[in-house]
């Protein structure tokens, strides 16, 4: 009889479940349920990028690329960087095309991290930090953050959490789940605890194309910060190309070489078809994303709205496409409220704990789905609400 | 207010307090706005998008090119006017080109759309030639896809 408890990692096998998964295994046996839950565009990617993929399937453009992505991709990912954000980064050795911004952050925290190191990790956020920390015998310190403060990481909280230890600030903004971004202001008070110090960041930028009023700032426009910055982003939410897997980091010279190892040896390259769509997004895809956003924008206005109406508190979330209720009030954990809104009224919704313990209390609602369709969620959830208060 | 016009033209079931949310606007204002539309012929009609050929009903469209010989004065509104005023007349153009007007009919029947070119257009006083093309398959119409209805793939990931 083989042991596989001998035989697998043990630090593998005590990683918990995503807890988001619990709630989907739920769902997936329920029919005609109205979801708010998917964290995906609900966009299909624009014609003209599949096209420029199709025309290099068709050239036979099938082969390995350069380990970290075709030279073009690199140039546009790069001039991109300038245009939008007035960041110099090298195409040649300061850029790393990534399965994902997924594998971007993993490479970005296993060239940093080592056993014994703490990381900073603003809660609520995206769910797979931790774990990669914790795979990596890193400590994570979470900071949770505060519907008073717009669920926005501080100076004092960061300065707070700081140790001797702390070798990495996982700075998610514009947030999932909570929506929140943080302003050039705020992130210069962010960069006056970490001037002087020896902590990187790194900076999960992927919704940074989707942010509502004000555009989004990169931590490492702020004086002294790229130096120390790690920018993780990708195609998925801006251009709605979720399944093409393409991702990028964008760090100095000194730091993307040891990632790129990793890349190297773990991924080899990205895939080859996704970098002629990347190209082809860049190049050509400012209207889209523009197009898209609107629609994500007047979608957050009405749902705001809505839960206004209805009576539910919510943070006026400024990026992302998620909003982010407080449905303490009703008295029912998150998980309850969740539970019974999918088993009464067959509507689904992301319960706050999903993304930790930070969470309860709130619940995400994702807006990446049509005007009726959030219409009809909202009409259920507002019945729900109504049996709770009587 | 093209925001407005905009978002009516992609969805005309939004109702006037969706619209108000979404453009930050009073309703009132909004109801405002779209009568003014309305009253100033802006805004023409509110139409649903059906694909026939997924029903039982019967038909059959075609796209007819036309030649005419315009009239003095009067140009081609006079014949225009005349053509577009058969019920089963569900677009008319004025066109650059090899021919005049182009107007798309709808029918039950070949048999009826033969009908009314022969009967009815081809008799009009100036009309001096029409080609008649059949459509055997609408892939697109209005902006819109036509097949199989969107299913909403995406997994819970």
């Amino acid at each position: 009889m083989i042991n596989y408890e001998k035989m697998l990692s043990k630090t593998v096998c005590d990683l918990k479940p995503s807890g988001i998964r619990r709630f989907f295994d739920m769902l997936a046996d329920m029919k005609d349920v109205i979801s708010l839950t998917i964290g995906e565009p609900d966009f299909i990617t624009p014609w003209h990028i599949r096209e420029a993929a199709i025309e290099s399937l068709e050239k036979g453009k099938t082969y390995y690329t350069s380990n970290s992505g075709t030279v073009d991709l690199r140039n546009e990912i790069s001039s991109y960087m300038k245009r939008k954000f007035q960041l110099d980064y090298n195409p040649k050795n300061e850029v790393i095309v990534t399965v994902g911004g997924s594998e971007a952050i993993d490479i970005a925290m296993r060239a940093i991290l080592e056993p014994g190191d703490e990381v900073i990790l603003p809660c609520p956020s995206f769910v797979c930090y931790e774990p990669i920390a914790t795979m990596l015998g890193a400590k994570v310190i979470n900071i949770n953050t505060k519907a008073e403060n717009k669920f926005k990481l501080t100076p004092e909280e960061l300065k707070a959490a700081i140790t001797p230890k702390t070798k990495l600030l996982v700075l998610p903004f514009p947030n999932n789940p909570t929506g929140a971004i943080l302003t050039r202001e705020e992130l210069e008070g962010i960069a006056d605890v970490l001037r002087g110090t020896n902590i990187a960041i790194l900076s999960d930028e992927i919704y940074a194309e989707l942010t509502y009023g004000r555009k989004h700032v990169s931590i490492a426009q702020i004086d002294g910060m790229q130096e120390r910055t790690i920018i993780a982003s990708g195609f998925s939410k801006a251009y709605a190309m979720t399944g093409w897997r393409m991702g990028y980091i964008c760090a100095p010279e000194i730091l993307a070489r040891q990632m790129l190892k990793i890349h190297q040896f773990a991924i080899m390259c990205a895939p080859t078809v996704s970098q002629f769509a990347a190209v082809e997004a860049l190049r050509n895809g400012d209207e889209d994303v523009e197009i898209m956003r609107a629609e994500y924008n007047r979608r957050r206005v009405f749902l705001l709205e809505g839960f206004k109406k209805i009576g539910i508190d919510c943070f006026e979330a400024e990026g992302a496409f998620y909003l982010y209720p407080n449905i303490g009030k009703f008295g029912l954990t998150s998980e309850e409220f969740a539970s019974r809104l999918l088993h009464e009224y067959n509507c689904a919704i992301v319960p706050g704990t999903a993304f930790g313990e930070c969470g309860e209390g709130y619940a995400r609602i994702s807006y990446a789905y049509s005007m009726k369709h959030l219409t009809l969620a909202l009409e259920k959830i507002e019945a729900f609400v109504k049996t709770l208060r009587k | 207010m093209d925001k407005l016009l905009k978002l009516l033209e992609d969805d005309a079931t939004l109702t006037a307090e969706q619209l108000s949310v979404m453009l930050d606007k009073e309703v009132g204002e909004i109801k405002n706005i779209i009568e003014k539309y309305e009253k100033d012929g802006v805004v023409l009609g509110y139409k649903a998008i059906v694909d026939w050929d997924k029903t039982d009903r019967e038909y059959v469209s075609a796209l007819i090119e036309v030649k005419v010989m315009p009239q003095r004065d009067r140009g081609f509104d006079k014949i225009a006017e005349k053509i577009y005023n058969y019920p089963e007349v569900q677009s008319l153009y004025l066109m650059s080109g090899g021919f005049d007007l182009a107007l798309i009919i709808e029918g039950k029947t070949m048999k009826e759309v033969a009908y009314f070119v022969a009967q009815k257009l081809a008799t009009i006083e100036y009309v001096t030639a029409t080609a008649t093309h059949f459509v055997l398959r609408k892939y697109k119409d209005k902006g819109v896809i036509y097949g199989p209805a969107h299913i909403d793939e995406r997994g819970n990931i």
